[in-house]
């Protein structure tokens, strides 16, 4: 149950954020790669929330406080490089978690296999723009270290153990390490030193206590269905 | 929307299945060849099209002209002798 909302808010939140790109990303094929990623983040939180309850109640009905996505996924989109700096912190992350989840036997097994050839691709997505963008012109590579710096203190919850998800979250987190450093390197640039949380992010998400864009963010994502309850089409 | 009059632009071939050829499905603008096999893999595949994909620099392609149509193409108007319609296809052939 609280496994399967944080996974699932996760999922959710990240792909509304990538939602947001459509009609400004900077090239229509971007616009549609990006969509594709959101989509297939869309669908992992509908079987995941299903898991939990009643999707769309999870979805549209719950208050900021009670999604329990990390504040990685619900930090806005910012520009380009941005984006793809989130996008690859937390692909990088999710597929070493969904890897781990298909090996093991649990309840998520299943969806992870599945899911993990989906989360390869948003990964390879991000590594490419990553490696472009910092080694690309003068003003790529500071955009783009401007939003590997300015996301590094939202990783250290990515591997905060969740109550329910049975993986090797240390392990975990030495391999994502190890493949951003790489990634980053090759890119030519630096990883960010600093700490992975501030003292006042530990565990945030998970517990509920969110950013503040967040909040603008749930009400633009709720605001339909709560205005006209059960519509359809 | 502006920057991608700065990309070239690549055609894309998707081979639908195994055994059959791969055929011209459009084109997208791509900054280099790998890029272009991922634009290609999210705007000509995603409703499960295709198990194979090519794509290949536009500028590299030689068309013919419109106007040698009548030289290059009319000649063969009036041959119906090349066509295999004089023989007998077996059942089991699907794609000839």
């Amino acid at each position: 149950m609280t496994a399967a909302l944080a996974l699932g808010d996760d999922a959710l939140v990240l792909s509304h954020r990538l939602g947001e790109w459509a009609g400004h990303a900077p090239v229509l094929e971007e616009e549609v790669a990006l969509a594709n990623i959101a989509l297939d983040l869309l669908g992992q939180a509908r079987i995941l929330l299903s898991l939990a309850g009643d999707e769309d109640e999870l979805a549209y009905l719950r208050e900021e406080r009670a999604f329990r996505n990390v504040q990685l996924v619900e930090q806005p989109n910012g520009d380009f490089a941005h984006t793809i700096a989130r996008q690859l912190y937390f692909s990088v992350h999710q597929h070493g978690l969904y890897e781990q989840l298909a090996a093991g036997n649990g309840e998520f097994a299943g969806l992870a296999a599945k899911a993990v050839k989906e989360v390869a691709y948003h990964r390879d997505h991000a590594e490419q723009w990553t490696l472009r963008l910092g080694d690309g012109t003068a003003e790529s590579h500071a955009r783009m270290q401007h939003g590997v710096d300015a996301l590094w203190r939202y990783t250290g919850e990515l591997f905060q153990p969740v109550e329910g998800v049975d993986v090797d979250w240390q392990a975990l987190h030495s391999r994502w390490l190890d493949s951003l450093t790489t990634v980053l390197e090759r890119a030519t640039l630096t990883v960010p030193t600093g700490p992975q949380t501030g003292a006042w992010t530990a565990g945030a998400g998970r517990q509920g206590i969110h950013t503040e864009p967040f909040g603008r963010m749930v009400a633009e994502m709720q605001h339909l269905h709560r205005s006209h309850p059960g519509a359809s089409w | 929307m502006s920057s991608s009059t700065d990309w070239p632009l690549w055609e894309v071939f998707v081979r639908s299945r195994r055994g059959l050829s791969h055929t011209h499905a459009g084109s997208l603008h791509a900054p280099d060849a790998e890029m272009a096999l991922r634009n290609a893999r999210d705007l000509y595949t995603r409703r499960s099209e295709g198990v194979s994909l090519w794509v290949v620099p536009s500028s590299q392609i030689t068309a013919s002209s419109p106007d040698e149509k009548d030289t290059f193409f009319e000649p063969a108007g009036d041959k119906p002798y090349r066509h295999p319609t004089f023989y007998a296809i077996p059942d089991g052939v699907k794609h000839l």
